[in-house]
């Protein structure tokens, strides 16, 4: 201890002022992070999660002596405007934001944009409990995390549907279609550019596309307008079936489970799989609600945690990066009660204790098990994102 | 007495005020017109050139979203402004006028985005009007798939603005009625046999919308940009063009922010050339009415369909807020409340709970920033007024176009620029700077409730204070500034009012670092949860009203034995 306090004092003087201790040693960080206060800038339109990031601050607070603050966010994009504004004007020290919730193009931008601190995530000492070989932890849409950023939770796409209107699961996007138009008005998708409605989009495209391996090269590298064509005919064929015969979308996917709840839909995506089962218990969806992936298998993606290059408090955001990968709140986060986020450890290699704990937790009433969850697709390069939802925008959001 | 025997420090408010309030604006406007020319070296664009303003062009919905921009903009102004009108001719002075201005501070204190969604709930297609209605009356076992939120033509977000506008510009009448002599015109109006509605609107109205005329702008260009009620009622494919502007804001690209500013630029031209109409339409409104004056038709059967229609408008207007309101409020409790069921089916307190245990912070925050910025803006503007008054100066027509100048551009076109500027001047993000641009934005609320009655102050009073030996900063803190403690107080809650409800600029200057009640209601907006939509909506009306409340209280405790002060 003696020693390790030493050279971290000598670590200290060595460097300018604002210069954080070395990821690889930890106990350096920690007493980096001690009094330090972590600003994570994460989507704040879900009082679950809400509830969850209290939690993990409690935890950090007790534990190494660290305030964490929660800043809601509308829209992730406004935590990377802030650094990039913050660049602009050359705060390089102590900038607003100290951990971002993130993944997917706003990773790849900022990563690209040299905005981001690391790497750091494969030395935090919960790494290695990570499932590295079964979950798709060390590529976020095909770019390599090299270590910017720590997974902390596994989403997969399931779609959820109102029993009591559309009893059977719909195994195929032609499935889809057809029940659309034999219930007219009654399914939508969040509208592109939103996150959960690109992946609609994705879904559907991986569905039809003949062979999705293409999707995992940036986009110039293919034929565009060839790989895409069946989707948009798909879509055009789908769009006079939808609610308000898609002259409206829901803005977003809470926008979308609302609709359900005031039964103006029976079908619905969700990038969660316990979120339905959480919102039955929180009210926000009616209990005959039940889950479905399609025969194919769906698409799957982890949620992180990046650190902007200016915060100031980059020990103290590694510390809540390390408890959020931590078998403790991995499993609270799986509560269907609680979160019902896919945790991305390996279960199986966990210490009996812990083990044993995940092994306990009920599911909930409209989660599927892992065995029934099916196979997993990865997500297409961020490029094919940008490029669809801005197509789709043209085509469909702008005005017809 | 000249300007030169003023103290110094009354002699620097005037210009310091003006500094602190049309500085951001200013310095942010800069902020944006850079990139919106192509300059952004943040993320290494430094090429001067036109390709923002073409990748704005480019984009397909940009004119459905500057159609949108103008309808709901002059749609809202208009209705707003007709409603008022058509009240306060048909019916001034009588029970029901009493009734609704009795409910005007609360019609006030709702926020914008309370308010959307309170309505949006409301008229829905699965909304609680239709829940009270099915399946008894509409046969609807489900809720139909029609457009009545979000429409094509953003009537719905238009609808949505005029009940909220109305009660503003109604205020505003009502403090211009008292010089208007509106009681001798209407007198001869009816001697020469015009009806109420006809005579009001041809003898009184011009000299009351010459006194609103600068609220009716604030109320049109606020119309024509603003974000939160778009996002709840407006239309999506494509949304009105601020709307888009966030959007372009917040995209991953971040050349798109080029994009962004060239469309907030595209906005302040709009508004600009919106105001230059709406002053037209004055013009040819001003001739049409003479022309009816000239033609001596009295329209008696008109008139006496006016009022009951006027009476109906505005019913339906209060009344839809007031009863949002009451939705939020079942909503922040309610289980689970499906269709058509016309109530919840049970109890549930977790939402209350939730903000008890957290929301505390909060509400300290909202109410120390409120108080700050309300402080420092009663400084600027009773310094303002005094000045004025010892100089014998009073505000020229162009010195109130000045203060309204942050109320007539577009938030959306100026914050984004400031945020940089604030941070490239050293200052952090954090409450100081917060409080700082709310000043810009309670300044001319200030300014506007408190001129009126401290120009109406009898100067008699200084004068016989004089008399007695008062210097002249004795007249103002012994006789002037107790006397006129209620509408100071009146004037205070207005300004609380107003930062209570800052989005955007609590935001965007505060780097997300500070959360008040509004920047935590848009944030659970964008979830969808309607019981914490309801919680915080509720708790920011309270956090409006008690202000007023207090604005109520104290006066009639400290002039409990003056009885001329407390009417």
């Amino acid at each position: 201890m003696f020693r390790t306090t030493l050279s971290a004092l000598a670590l200290c003087t060595a460097l300018p002022a604002f210069a954080q201790p070395a990821p690889s040693d930890w106990d350096a960080v920690t007493e980096a992070a001690d009094g330090q206060t972590v600003y994570w800038h994460a989507w704040g339109g879900s009082t679950a999660t809400n509830d969850f990031i209290v939690w993990i601050g409690d935890r950090v607070a007790d534990e190494y002596g660290v305030t964490l603050e929660h800043v809601k966010l509308a829209d992730t994009a406004d935590a990377v405007t802030r650094v990039l504004s913050e660049k602009q004007a050359g705060e390089d020290e102590d900038g607003a934001v100290d951990l971002i919730w993130i993944n997917g193009p706003n990773f790849k931008s900022m990563k690209e944009q040299d905005l981001l601190f690391g790497p750091f995530a494969e030395d935090l000492p919960n790494w290695q409990y990570v499932d590295v070989d079964g979950k798709t932890v060390q590529t976020d849409f095909t770019v390599p995390t090299e270590g910017y950023e720590a997974p902390w939770a596994m989403a997969q796409v399931v779609f959820m549907h109102d029993t009591e209107d559309l009893p059977e699961p719909l195994p195929t996007a032609e499935a889809i279609l057809d029940w659309a138009e034999a219930n007219p008005g009654r399914f939508t998708y969040p509208q592109p550019p939103d996150f959960l409605g690109t992946t609609f989009l994705k879904q559907m495209l991986i569905e039809l596309v003949d062979d999705p391996a293409v999707l995992q090269q940036p986009v110039d590298e293919a034929d565009y307008d060839t790989v895409v064509a069946p989707l948009w005919d798909y879509l055009d064929e789908l769009t006079p079936n939808l609610w308000r015969s898609g002259d409206a979308y829901p803005q977003t996917g809470p926008d979308q489970l609302r609709l359900m709840a005031d039964d103006e839909i029976d079908l619905a995506i969700s990038f969660s799989p316990g979120e339905a089962s959480t919102a039955i218990a929180d009210n926000r969806l009616p209990p005959s609600v039940r889950t479905f992936v399609l025969e194919d298998g769906t698409l799957g993606n982890a949620s992180f945690v990046a650190i902007p290059y200016n915060s100031g408090s980059k020990a103290g955001a590694m510390v809540v990066a390390n408890v959020l990968m931590s078998p403790e709140a991995q499993v609270r986060a799986q509560d269907p009660d609680v979160l019902g986020y896919g945790t991305v450890l390996d279960v199986a290699e966990l210490p009996e204790e812990d083990r044993a704990a995940f092994e306990a937790l009920e599911l909930g009433v409209a989660t599927l098990s892992p065995q029934d969850l099916g196979e997993v697709q990865p997500e297409p390069h961020p490029s094919w994102m940008t490029r669809i939802s801005d197509d789709w925008t043209d085509r469909y959001g702008a005005g017809r | 007495m000249t300007a030169a025997r003023l103290p110094a420090g009354l002699r620097a408010l005037p210009p310091l005020t003006m500094v602190a309030m049309l500085g951001p604006v200013a310095a942010g406007l800069a902020g944006t017109l850079l990139p919106a020319a192509g300059f952004y070296p943040a993320a290494g664009l430094t090429t001067l050139g036109l390709g923002p303003l073409q990748s704005l062009l480019d984009w397909p919905g940009l004119a459905a979203a500057v159609r949108l921009s103008l309808t709901t903009g002059f749609l809202a102004t208009f209705a707003a402004l007709a409603i008022t009108a058509l009240f306060l001719a048909g019916w001034s002075g009588t029970r029901a006028f009493l009734a609704l201005e009795r409910v005007l501070s609360p019609l006030l204190s709702v926020p914008h985005a309370a308010a959307a969604f309170g309505l949006a709930f409301l008229v829905a297609p699965s909304g609680w009007l239709a829940r009270l209605l099915s399946p008894w009356l509409t046969g609807w076992e489900r809720p139909p798939d029609i457009a009545v939120t979000q429409d094509h033509w953003g009537l719905a977000m238009a609808a949505g603005l005029t009940v909220k506008e109305m009660p503003f510009l109604l205020l505003m009448a009502l403090a211009a009625l008292g010089q208007s002599d509106a009681t001798r015109r209407m007198r001869v109006a009816a001697a020469l046999g015009y009806g109420r509605v006809a005579g009001w609107l041809l003898a009184v109205f011009p000299s009351i919308y010459a006194q609103i005329r600068l609220p009716v702008y604030v109320v049109l260009a606020y119309s024509m940009s603003v974000v939160d009620v778009a996002l709840i009622l407006g239309p999506t494919t494509p949304p009105t063009l601020s709307v888009q502007i966030v959007r372009w804001m917040g995209d991953p690209d971040l050349a798109m922010r080029l994009t962004a500013s060239a469309g907030a630029v595209l906005q302040l031209v709009l508004v600009g050339a919106a105001l230059l109409v709406w002053r037209a339409g004055e013009g040819a409104v001003a001739f049409l009415g003479r022309r009816w004056i000239g033609s001596g038709l009295r329209a008696g059967r008109a008139d006496a369909a006016a009022r009951p229609v006027a009476l109906g408008a505005a019913a339906i207007a209060a009344g839809s807020v007031l009863l949002g309101l009451l939705t939020l409020g079942i909503w922040s409790v309610a289980g689970f409340w499906g269709f058509p069921d016309p109530l919840p089916g049970g109890l549930d307190l977790r939402s209350w709970m939730r903000f008890a245990t957290g929301g505390g912070a909060t509400v300290a925050t909202t109410a120390l920033i409120a108080a700050i910025a309300t402080g420092l803006s009663l400084i600027f503007v009773i310094g303002c007024l005094e000045a004025e008054h010892r100089r014998g100066k009073a505000l020229s027509q162009k010195g109130l176009w000045l203060i309204y100048l942050p109320l007539l551009v577009p938030q959306v076109a100026f914050l984004p620029g400031l945020q940089t500027l604030l941070l490239s001047v050293g200052l952090k993000s954090g409450l100081g700077p917060v409080i700082l641009a709310h000043v810009v934005f309670v300044l001319p609320y200030l300014f506007l409730s408190l001129g009126d009655p401290w120009r109406a102050w009898d100067p008699r009073y200084a004068t016989t204070a004089a008399a007695l030996g008062a210097r002249p900063a004795g007249v103002l803190w012994r006789v002037r500034l107790p006397m006129l403690l209620r509408p100071i107080l009146t004037a205070a809650a207005v300004a609380m009012a107003v930062s209570v409800g800052q989005y955007l600029p609590t935001l965007i200057v505060g780097g997300g670092r500070v959360d008040t009640l509004t920047t935590e209601a848009v944030a659970l907006a964008s979830g969808g949860d309607r019981r914490a939509i309801g919680v915080y909506g509720l708790a920011q009306t309270a956090a409006v009203m008690v202000p007023f409340g207090v604005a109520l209280i104290v006066p009639a405790l400290v002039f409990r034995n003056r009885r001329a002060l407390r009417g």
